[in-house]
């Protein structure tokens, strides 16, 4: 069983009869059973998957009506509600917890019929760029499994990269659907901001993030964007987007398009292979008769502690309903005045969940407000502000989607600093609301690099384009494993 | 001298379903943690969805005690931890950043006094604790979340009150103003919550959390502006404290002093957007207003010339003063006026006995139209208007049935009197001498017919037989 084919292919193999779905999604497990020991994508997997699949086969043999994805195997990150189904976070603190009701893209895709082959994992409530702070454990880049596979989906890149499932979905607060398929070498895709119905998926900072699908083909992409966005009632968030296709004229290309080369995002601290990446994949578009020039964001290089500023704060508000009280984990209330109960309870959050917590404590707070969180927001403003010039000017923003190559597990992970200016290049994008899309662009010395687009606001579909322009230049190695 | 400021808390009982959910608004009839959903229980990536209707509601209110309303209006966090809270924040609102909450500042009269309103603003009720278990080392705290997410309106006002007297009033005309726009039943259990901030003498301004009434609301500022002066007295200084009212012993007691301090880190709700305010949806709301307490007083004294005391008590009650739009007629309106105030509020006294009963609007149009054309006295409608609370029956039915009739034939009515007349021979000369004694002989008549004599006729007949 082959199962590198893209959504598309399979789709129009399982709809053709061509291939089995059972035979599939048990090719699929077996490919997890053999791999996932050394790559560690998923926290759990999901039992039905095969009675699941032989029900939708039994549909396709009668000729009943079957969903868009005919049984197609896709892993989700475990921040998104799945009834019945546990859902982690990758933390200590809702090792147990039980959704008692589906996501708005999960009871989508349920009605499509996607099979939700495992939850996979992350780093403990979507905070950090490596995996390497889940709760249980890194997941190894399939590339090179000493090497970090970037965050805070990597669950979600590595299980699509390495084939134990056909999509996924992420969440991207800050860059994290796009940095772990930049270093997966998957597409990664973070959605104008109200896309995609973000109920159900548990906040970290709910301002800025979206849910977003990592595929192998930006076709993919389109297609599992055709299945979740839109408008939801149970998110007030959401965008009106008339039921767009966004797999219809996909094939476009980029010709006479202007497209920016954002200066802050190549400076200082840039892998050279980083930066000869990023010249080839310019003078491609060029080739492709795109007209790039460069322009500077000057806000770009206060965004990332605009950045963690911000996503403290909501998530000192958003993690506070882990209090152990309606859900959680066993320890007995007997005994504890609530405060103290509360505060030992929450002994349960890893290291870099707990930093944060104390951050988001302290920036908003009455005597610090002003200093921090509001200087925060004004960043926010301006640098919205400065790119939506620049969007009157270029259709398309580029720039590599990180700086540097993915680096060895534990290299960075006692200097939080630094991890910290890894996210320089996918910030901008979620402080903004923009969207932007990481596409599979090289592999040098057996390490994925990713170039990222980024489009205005409501322009998913041309930057879909843009991407599916890029995407077709590439041809890249097999993965090693 | 002393000044009291409130905040009080009000419940838009009427609403269908909760601020931010579909749960049940009126979540009293439920068992413990039934009227709940991932929403309001706050459950992990569960989302808030705005009540638009909510919005109206509230900005309604606003616009009543002629407060400013915003065009747009945002939500923020109040962060803070109590088991109360599912999410362990309140979504609330403020107007630290620009005026964003669904009223701003206005006023209200009461009396002759003007009370400024600071600010209205839409937040949602927490949960209930119910705390059991005697002493403290074995008390267990039980939370039922069924009230979490209910829609909640805060109307502050400035330090404005003087007295506990202008509290009650302003609370008296706040409720029926809340009433008579359809927006709260303030009567309900726990639908109307109060902080107060008292300060006398310019001292330092103490807050009084926790109090679950109006009624209590004015014995607490009582209490504190008594406990105050008698600290003035002894010259010991007030602090500048939190205290919390106890309302099983009605006083104000000190609150830990940890809880003084809360920084709430407030921060822009981002799960919901700002919502628009438009002119249209003003003028619509304004359009859909009920007819405010005093136009509706004003209207019942000049068209109908009910007097101003009859207007004032029907017009500040939304239920009689519906009832009475429903009943009268353009004749019969001072009668249904009056009955209502006179005899119904009183036999209605309770909110039980107003579920009770089974009187209808056609009911009291009937039974008006009846005194009015004699067929009834008076006197006699009230047997009658008792007979109809108990049992719903038509108004000619219980005439009937209860022979209430007039006795309209001046022959038995003469009959009547000439027995009394000689029955009554020292009165009638009592009243041969002094006139105004024959309210004594009339009396006797009404006693003799069972009320069912026309006062009036009677009077003329008498004076006719004896002779004066």
């Amino acid at each position: 069983m082959n199962l590198k084919i893209s959504a598309l292919e399979f789709i129009e193999e399982a709809k053709n009869g061509n291939i089995s779905v059972e035979e599939f999604v048990s090719a699929t497990l077996e490919r997890i059973n053999s791999v996932d020991d050394k790559l560690h994508a998923f926290l759990s997997v999901n039992d039905n998957a095969l009675d699941q699949a032989r029900n939708i086969d039994k549909k396709i043999k009668s000729g009943e009506k079957v969903g868009d994805c005919f049984g197609m195997p896709i892993s989700i990150k475990d921040n998104m509600c799945i009834k019945d189904t546990k859902t982690t976070c990758a933390s200590k603190m809702l090792e147990n917890f039980v959704a008692p009701y589906d996501a708005t893209v999960i009871s989508k895709l349920k009605k499509q019929d996607a099979i939700f082959i495992g939850k996979v994992n992350m780093d403990e409530f979507a905070m950090g760029l490596t995996t390497e702070f889940s709760a249980f454990g890194p997941s190894k880049n399939p590339w090179n499994i000493e090497h970090v596979p970037g965050g805070s989906s990597g669950g979600s890149a590595v299980s699509v990269s390495s084939y134990e499932c056909i999509a996924s979905l992420g969440s991207d607060t800050g860059g994290s659907v796009r940095n772990p398929a930049s270093f997966c070498s998957t597409v990664g895709y973070k959605p104008t901001y109200g896309l995609i119905s973000r109920y159900g998926l548990i906040s970290y900072a709910n301002s800025i993030e979206q849910i977003g699908p990592l595929t192998r083909t930006v076709k993919d992409t389109a297609f599992m964007l055709n299945l979740i966005a839109g408008v939801d009632p149970n998110d007030n968030t959401t965008v009106n987007n008339n039921n767009e296709d966004y797999l219809e004229n996909i094939d476009s290309g980029i010709e006479g398009k202007k497209i920016g080369i954002i200066t802050e995002m190549i400076g200082d601290g840039i892998d050279p292979e980083v930066m000869t990446a990023t010249k080839e994949a310019i003078s491609k578009l060029e080739g492709l008769g795109a007209i790039c020039e460069e322009v500077s964001l000057e806000m770009v290089k206060y965004s990332v502690a605009a950045y963690y500023t911000i996503t403290a704060t909501e998530a000192g508000s958003n993690l506070a309903r882990y209090d152990n009280l309606r859900y959680g984990y066993e320890m007995p209330v007997e005994g504890y005045e609530f405060n103290s109960y509360i505060s030992k309870a929450r002994k349960n959050f890893g290291p870099e969940v707990t930093r944060r917590m104390i951050i988001g404590g302290f920036v908003p707070s009455a005597g610090h407000a002003g200093k921090y969180f509001l200087k925060a927001m004004k960043v926010k403003s301006k640098l919205t502000k400065e790119i939506n010039e620049a969007f009157k000017k270029f259709d398309l923003l580029i720039a590599p989607t990180v700086p540097i190559l993915p680096f060895k597990i534990g290299e960075k992970i006692d200097d939080p600093v630094s991890l910290f200016l890894v996210d320089i290049n996918t910030v901008t994008a979620n402080l903004t609301g923009k969207p932007a899309i990481s596409i599979p662009f090289k592999i040098v010395n057996g390490l994925p690099i990713g170039i990222q687009l980024m489009a205005n606001s409501m322009n998913d579909k041309m930057l879909l384009q843009a991407a599916h322009a890029l995407e077709k230049t590439v041809t890249l190695p097999e993965i090693p494993i | 001298m002393t000044k009291i400021g409130l905040e009080i808390h009000c419940q838009l009982t009427n609403l269908e379903s909760k601020l931010f959910c579909s749960c049940k608004a009126n979540y009293r009839e439920f068992e413990p943690n039934e009227n709940i959903c991932p929403v309001c229980a706050g459950m992990p990536g569960s989302l808030p969805r705005l009540n638009q209707e909510a919005v109206k509601k509230a900005t309604m209110i606003s616009m009543a005690l002629n407060c400013s309303t915003p065009e747009k209006i945002a939500f923020f966090r109040k962060n803070y931890f109590y088991p109360d809270l599912p999410k362990n924040f309140q979504i609330t609102q403020l107007n630290i950043y620009g005026d964003t909450s669904v009223g701003g500042s206005g006023t209200i009269s009461v009396g002759d006094k003007k009370i400024r309103i600071t600010r209205i603003q839409l937040e949602e009720d927490p949960g209930r604790l119910i705390y059991e278990g005697s002493s403290s080392k074995n008390q267990i705290t039980l939370v039922d979340y069924n009230r979490a997410g209910t829609p909640l309106v805060e109307i502050v006002t400035e330090p404005d009150f003087e007295t506990p007297k202008e509290v009650r009033d302003f609370l008296n005309i706040l409720s029926d103003l809340l009433k008579n726009l359809g927006v709260a039943d303030p009567s309900l259990e726990g639908a109307m919550r109060a902080d107060a901030n008292v300060s006398t003498r310019g001292g330092n301004k103490v807050e009084i959390k926790n109090i679950g009434s109006f009624h209590d609301l004015e014995k607490a500022a009582h209490f504190e502006i008594t406990r105050q002066e008698s600290l003035h007295d002894r010259d010991i200084p007030i602090a500048q404290e939190t205290r919390h009212w106890d309302d099983r012993r009605k006083i104000t007691v000190s609150s830990r002093s940890k809880e003084e301090d809360l920084d709430y880190r407030y921060f822009l709700e981002g799960d919901i957007p700002w919502v628009k305010i438009n002119p249209e949806i003003k003028t619509e709301l304004k359009s859909k207003m009920p007819e405010s307490i005093s136009s509706k007083k004003e209207r019942y004294v000049t068209k109908y010339q009910i007097p101003e005391q009859v207007a004032d008590v029907l017009s500040s009650d939304k239920f009689y003063s519906d009832l009475f739009e429903e009943s009268h007629s353009e004749t019969n309106a001072k009668e249904v006026a009056n009955i209502i105030t006179t005899e119904l509020m009183g036999l209605e006294d309770t909110r039980e006995k107003r579920e009770a009963s089974k009187l209808t609007a056609s009911h009291l149009k009937d039974l008006a139209d009846a005194i009015q054309t004699g067929k009834v006295s008076r006197n006699s409608s009230k047997n009658a208007l008792h007979e109809i609370l108990k049992t719903g029956k038509s108004v000619s039915q219980i005439i009937s049935e209860l022979d209430l009739g007039n006795v309209s034939d001046e022959s038995e009515l003469l009959k009547i009197i000439d027995q009394v007349i000689s029955n009554e021979s020292e009165a009638v000369e009592q009243a041969k001498s002094n006139p105004q004694t024959i309210n004594y002989l009339v009396g006797k008549v009404m006693q003799a017919t069972k009320g069912k004599a026309d006062p009036t006729s009677t009077l003329n007949l008498l004076k006719k037989q004896i002779g004066i």
